[in-house]
């Protein structure tokens, strides 16, 4: 049985306001070295899936760098490999991707062309690590249509902002309900969806577009839940949805800290693969501090770092203190500067003695490059 | 330009003086500075100066170098023209194998270099540690129509006895060569890096090899007869970092080096950066009790203990309440509670158990190989398990994959040596 990965690694991702203002929320950095991305191009390899395509829209240009040629999760192949499918113009289609479900559709000849013979669709800005041939055994085992990967809800979720399904004692799932405003389930459907391709295929030719665009999920497969059999696996381990705000996104670094959570990620699953930069180890110099952290390649740490996640080539000068916070790539803060409880994309630049001071439930976040 | 330059890297030597560390391995394979290996260096070098056609020699235990060198792909080298070729020593009818010396060496390889048929050929060994731009040296190659060129640094005169010294007239033409002298005449020391122009360095080689008084090396007949006969031989002086890391010692020291705060050796430079091949870890993590200065910390680190003055390499766990300074730990060491480490190198993989000491009492001459260890710095070797409360003192070896059971009560005291 081969497997065609799809990713969809188009939104913006609203909620993460000034953080995506330039990318696309499958390309924003996390745990100090990977992109969003990494987690499920990283799942999908270790799962045997060796044709993946990418569907991109909004500003993919740092999604595209990082993913080059795909060589680092050994995508770079005469067979299969990595596919970017971006929207495009033709003399029948002058569109961009109207949703999920239209974006696939644009890609018809995609599908048609692979020799796979099931999809497996997964978002980009999910951070879990998986491997999908658990539910792919399930799949057969069911012999199901349509199966998605669902996971009941602890409390440090909102319910309402995911998907909700119930099932009854087989897995099957008998009730969809999305994001309703009162919970009717805690199992909440995680955006991951395996299917046959001819299947899906079929079921997007038998769609008629809305004026407004067409959503795989709400528009080409929900209408289909009685007809078909659609089962639901579990997945019990870490996952978070980054999509959901700067709030849930600051929440997913800090969880990094926790030896459970880098335990599951990084080492009981899959190797998760990245770009590389070929930057030496970090160093701490003779004033430095760092507690409960994480510290990335290429920085060079001589102030204090508590809590924090510190990303590659970061520079933390003499007597500048950092907590709560997430410090992405190349930044420097400067002597004496203090922040606590922000957020800083790259190439930021905090002037000595700056004092930058949020709360754990008002985030202060600066944009790429700012100098303050 | 550059397509007509081969870059020959010699990477068989052992390197007996680092003891247990290239017992197993070739030098070139040592792991440095966090994590790189030794041969990164020439490899990074290469590639940035433009020199994308690389053969690495290799013959002793070859099979670490190998596996890191892959296709080259960490450095760019691997491609449709040129790329790095691996060049193992082979048979042929007459049954002679090994590579006798380091001429013999591209002696033997002559077939892979009429292929490649450049116009120079930059001779390297893999066993260095040094960023140089090899294109500054062949520009003064060429401008002094020189057939043979000799990267030299200068060295303080009470240094000179441990190299091949090389005397020079105003126009930096090689006049006189001294192999490790008492009297030194100069302080111009061979750093084993040779651009010779290939048609010439054929005939001599070809020469050298029906020589039977010859050793076949370069350092030993080749240059000394080259400046014996007057041939237009010069010195290209290079003034950048250097470092031969030959002995436990000066190993520990280039390491430790880099923690300065600002290293000779400058690992941060984007245009001349060093690639290595690397496991795929995440960043490192600092526990809440953790306590790290003056040290480097490489990915997939888990940090609970205190650190001074050192550096770990990858993967490398340390225990709460540990203690450890002025040491080196190679990637994937693992390092119990409690543990108190100084004056220290812990290879690859190797696990110590809680409440250990490494480092502690007085010098003590070593009992097995006092030629190698010869500091305070005690050496656990590859894949050595050392258990609870053990404690080991100064200048000790404990050999690659030595268990628990090795010897009784773990009491080793300096000097000692456990297999």
């Amino acid at each position: 049985m081969k497997v065609l990965g799809l990713i969809f690694a188009g939104g913006r991702g609203e909620n993460l306001g000034l953080l995506t203002t330039k990318r696309a929320s499958a390309a924003l950095p996390v745990a100090g070295k990977y992109r969003m991305i990494d987690f499920t191009m990283s799942n999908m390899v270790a799962s045997d899936i060796r044709r993946v395509g990418v569907l991109t829209q909004y500003s993919p240009r740092s999604l595209i760098d990082h993913l080059g040629s795909g060589k680092e999760w050994d995508l770079d192949r005469k067979h299969g490999g990595l596919a970017l499918l971006q929207p495009y113009m033709a003399i029948s289609n002058k569109y961009w991707y109207r949703g999920t479900g239209d974006a696939i559709h644009q890609n018809m000849t995609f599908l048609r062309r692979s020799d796979e013979d099931y999809v497996l669709m997964a978002s980009g800005d999910h951070i879990y690590s998986f491997n999908y041939s658990e539910m792919f055994n399930f799949h057969f085992s069911k012999g199901a249509d349509v199966t998605f990967l669902y996971k009941e809800l602890d409390e440090t979720y909102n319910l309402s902002e995911y998907g909700q399904l119930e099932t009854d004692s087989d897995g099957r799932i008998i009730r969809f309900e999305e994001k309703p405003s009162q919970p009717v389930s805690k199992k909440a459907f995680l955006g991951i969806y395996f299917l046959n391709k001819h299947l899906l295929m079929d079921l997007l030719y038998n769609t008629i577009p809305q004026s407004d665009g067409y959503d795989i999920l709400l528009d080409v497969l929900i209408p289909s839940l009685n007809k078909l059999r659609f089962y639901a696996y579990p997945f019990d381990g870490y996952w978070r949805n980054t999509k959901k705000g700067i709030n849930e996104y600051f929440k997913i670094n800090m969880d990094l800290l926790n030896n459970e959570v880098r335990q599951q990620l990084f080492y009981t699953g899959n190797n998760v693969h990245t770009k590389l930069k070929d930057l030496p180890s970090p160093k701490c110099t003779g004033t430095a501090h760092v507690e409960n952290s994480i510290v990335s390649d290429g920085c060079i740490i001589s102030g204090r770092v508590i809590n924090s996640i510190i990303s590659r080539g970061v520079q933390i000068k003499a007597g500048a203190v950092v907590e709560n916070s997430i410090v992405m790539q190349d930044t420097v803060i400067e002597e004496g500067a203090h922040v606590k409880y922000s957020i800083f994309d790259k190439e930021c630049n905090i002037r000595t003695e700056k004092r930058l001071v949020g709360r754990k439930d008002d985030l202060l976040v600066f944009e790429k490059g700012s100098v303050i | 330009m550059h397509s007509s330059i081969v870059a020959m890297v010699l990477a068989g030597g052992q390197g007996t003086r680092l003891g247990v560390l290239t017992e197993d391995i070739a030098k070139p394979a040592v792991p440095f500075g966090g994590k790189y290996r030794i041969i990164d260096f020439a490899l990074s070098n290469c590639v940035n100066s433009g020199i994308y056609k690389v053969g690495v020699l290799t013959q002793y235990k070859p099979h670490k170098l190998n596996a890191h060198i892959g296709i080259g792909r960490p450095w760019d080298l691997d491609r449709k023209g040129g790329g790095v070729t691996v060049l193992q020593p082979y048979t042929y009818e007459s049954g002679k194998a090994w590579f006798k010396g380091t001429a013999d060496a591209i002696y033997e390889n002559l077939d892979f270099l009429d292929e490649a048929n450049p116009k120079y050929v930059l001779i390297l060994s893999g066993d260095h540690i040094y960023g140089m731009d090899y294109m500054d040296m062949l520009n003064f190659h060429i401008s002094k129509h020189a057939k043979a060129s000799c990267a030299c640094m200068n060295v303080p005169l009470n240094e000179t006895f441990r190299f091949g010294i090389m005397v020079t007239d105003i126009s930096k033409r090689i006049v006189e060569f001294q192999e490790k002298p008492q009297q030194a005449k100069s302080t111009l020391a061979s750093l084993g890096i040779y651009i010779f122009n290939w048609d010439f360095l054929r005939e001599v080689l070809i020469q050298d090899a029906k020589d039977e008084s010859s050793s076949h090396d370069f350092g030993k007949d080749i240059i000394p007869k080259m400046v014996g006969e007057k041939d237009d031989i010069f010195a290209f002086e290079y003034d950048g970092y250097w470092r031969d890391v030959g002995t436990i010692y000066s190993y520990w020291e280039s390491n430790l080096e880099l923690i300065q705060s600002i290293p000779q050796l400058n690992l941060y430079n984007n245009s001349w950066r060093f690639y290595t091949r690397t496991e795929e870890m995440p960043p490192a993590y600092f526990g809440k009790e953790s306590v790290c200065t003056n040290s480097l910390v490489s990915e997939g680190c888990e940090i609970h203990g205190v650190l001074n003055k050192s550096i770990l390499f990858q993967g490398v766990q340390v225990g709460k309440g540990s203690l450890i300074q002025d040491s080196i730990i190679l990637t994937g060491a693992t390092i119990g509670d409690g543990v108190e480490i100084s004056n220290a190198i812990i290879a690859e993989n190797a696990q110590i158990g809680s409440g250990t000491k490494i480092g502690v009492g007085e010098y003590a001459e070593n009992e097995e190989n006092p030629g190698v260890y010869n500091s305070n710095i005690s050496v656990i070797g590859y894949h050595a398990i050392i258990p609870e409360n053990a404690t080991i003192s100064k200048n000790c070896v404990v050999h690659n994959g030595v268990k628990e059971n090795a010897t009784d009560n773990w009491q080793v005291p300096s000097g000692k040596c456990v297999r």
